[in-house]
């Protein structure tokens, strides 16, 4: 079994809300094996999965709506386990096995 | 036609006022019935209000106590639309001392689908007239208070300061601040709600006063403008934005007459269609470095009136300006001249729009499609559905997305062997207003 150390993952949900689904197909929930790693040899942490989703799932164009600046764009709010991010440590935050993570894009219509 | 609007005027305004009379009229009988009574009346709530609020009396746990704390409370509500109508509504019907509705815009009838405190007979009255005759019909005992204007920040603290508690009920990021802002420094609770096409949110802010996350704890920046797509654009469901309303109703008896403040602030997210629809997540609690209600806020009551721009905060969306001036066409030059010639017309708005109206001829490929392409190819879903060497005309609502699309055309190489591809100027709407007015919808 020494491959599953070399290319260990971590699995993951991934879900989107408030019409953040439009930029990956919509589709609102994403099971995903993620690497454990990122290229330096680092746990992959919240900001490695932002780039993740950007990399290997976005099927749409316009990133800018998902990440401006290198950086989630304001209006984003991200949930780990049903609770707001910051309560977890935002993008240092280590993804461990079984973690949902919800994108909710903020609504202003009303 | 001035005959027929003038007519229109005078009977929505006899409506008005046949419908306050009767609010009138209701409540006289009630005095005069209580005066009838020799002996004095020995209860807290009138005979009429036991009657009228005897089915959420007997709730458990909520009881005559809850409805005296509701019978002494004063409600703000910043916009009458499609959340405004439903948390009046049932707010109004359970009993507040004083409501007040504050909006600036008039009825319209595309409105009517989900603003349901508005009627068809009232289309061009002011929102905020006509959902008080809705109001005042529906329980004459609460005191209305009519505030015919947008919140800006000249008049915020003077609508505010007089309320105890908020509901947020508008539609733009600019309101939003500006109101989040206003209740932290006046120390107001505000129940704020939001919803698009199928979706819903909702949150209580500074709750407790002082203590609770704002609005720009949870949002610190803005989303860019370009991200920011209102119900006229992107479509509404009814019962979507009227669940939302109904729930702030909620949220709202619910801190008027609890106990004790929450331990946790709570997110409501509701996506109407979904299997489970519903879902509440954990919030972050206040931001120390707030610009609002951190620990050295920067927001004074005077500087908001004299000095914030939450128009400018929030920014506004730039007119894409890619095609050259020869790769456009005005409304006009098309009707006159290119119509009736050989050429395509492509239609980039999104597939339901285009089918409830399109111009004759017109081939729809919707804007994701180009999107969501990041192929260099020609794809087959363009050859497809734009064969042969003819002039392509794009043409989208306004005029932004036809260009994109047609920019996205030059670069995946149509316009080589000199085919001519530009866009329609003003799109749709400008259609309407110059060549044809009688296009149902744009």
């Amino acid at each position: 079994m020494g491959e599953a150390m070399t290319s260990a993952a971590i699995p993951v949900v991934v879900e989107f809300s408030g019409g953040l689904e439009m930029l990956f197909a919509d589709k609102q929930r994403l099971t995903l094996n993620v690497p454990a790693t990122d290229k330096d040899n680092k746990p992959a942490t919240i900001a490695y999965l932002v780039d993740y989703l950007c990399e290997e799932e976005m099927g749409d164009a316009r990133k800018d709506l998902f990440v401006l600046d290198g950086h989630l764009r304001p209006g984003i709010l991200v949930l780990i386990n049903d609770a707001d991010w910051e309560l977890e440590g935002e993008e240092a935050y280590e993804l461990q096995s079984g973690d949902n993570v919800l994108f909710v894009s903020t609504l202003h219509g009303g | 036609m001035d005959r027929i609007d003038h007519l229109r005027r005078e009977i929505s305004l006899r409506e008005s006022e046949l419908a306050d009379l009767k609010s009138q009229l209701a409540l006289a009988e009630s005095e005069h019935r209580l005066a009838r009574q020799a002996k004095p009346w020995a209860w807290p709530l009138s005979g009429e209000e036991y009657q009228r609020y005897s089915r959420q009396m007997i709730v458990p746990n909520f009881g005559i106590e809850a409805q005296l704390q509701l019978k002494a409370a004063k409600i703000l509500i910043i916009g009458a639309g499609g959340l405004g109508c439903p948390a009046a509504t049932y707010l109004a019907a359970a009993g507040p001392s004083h409501i007040g509705l504050v909006d600036g815009d008039v009825v319209e009838k595309s409105n009517l689908h989900r603003q349901f405190a508005h009627a068809t007979s009232r289309v061009g009255q002011t929102k905020v007239s006509s959902a008080i005759t809705f109001l005042k019909d529906l329980n004459p005992n609460v005191v209305y208070k009519a505030y015919e204007t947008h919140m800006s920040t000249s008049n915020a603290e003077e609508i505010v300061r007089e309320w105890d508690i908020v509901l947020d009920c508008t539609d733009h990021p600019t309101s939003r601040y500006l109101i989040s802002d206003i209740c932290i420094l006046l120390g107001k609770r505000l129940v704020s709600a939001s919803a698009f096409q199928k979706s819903g949110q909702m949150m209580v802010l500074n709750d407790p006063p002082g203590q609770g996350p704002c609005y720009r704890c949870i949002f610190p920046k803005p989303p860019p403008p370009e991200s920011v797509v209102g119900c006229g654009e992107g479509g509404i469901l009814g019962p979507v934005v009227g669940t939302m309303g109904v729930l702030q109703a909620l949220e709202t008896l619910k801190v008027i007459t609890r106990e004790a403040p929450p331990e946790k602030n709570m997110m409501l997210l509701f996506s109407g269609m979904a299997e489970m629809p519903f879902r509440s997540i954990r919030m972050r609690g206040k931001r120390k470095d707030c610009f609002a209600c951190g620990e050295k806020p920067s927001l004074t009551l005077e500087g908001l009136q004299t000095s914030m721009d939450y128009v400018q905060f929030c920014g506004v969306r730039r007119p894409v300006s890619l095609l050259q001036p020869e790769e456009r066409v005005s409304v006009k030059d098309y009707a006159e001249s290119i119509m009736d010639k050989g050429h395509v017309l492509l239609d980039v708005r999104e597939k339901e729009l285009f089918g409830l109206c399109h111009l004759a001829g017109a081939v729809n490929i919707p804007i994701g499609r180009f999107m969501n392409y990041r192929g260099d190819e020609v794809p087959d879903w363009v050859t497809d559905t734009i064969p042969g060497g003819e002039p392509i005309y794009v043409v989208c609502r306004v005029g932004n997305d036809s260009q994109v699309a047609a920019q996205k055309l030059m670069d995946m190489g149509l316009g080589k062997n000199g085919r001519f591809i530009g866009d329609i100027e003003g799109g749709l709407v400008a259609w309407k207003q110059v060549v044809d007015p009688d296009m149902p919808f744009t």
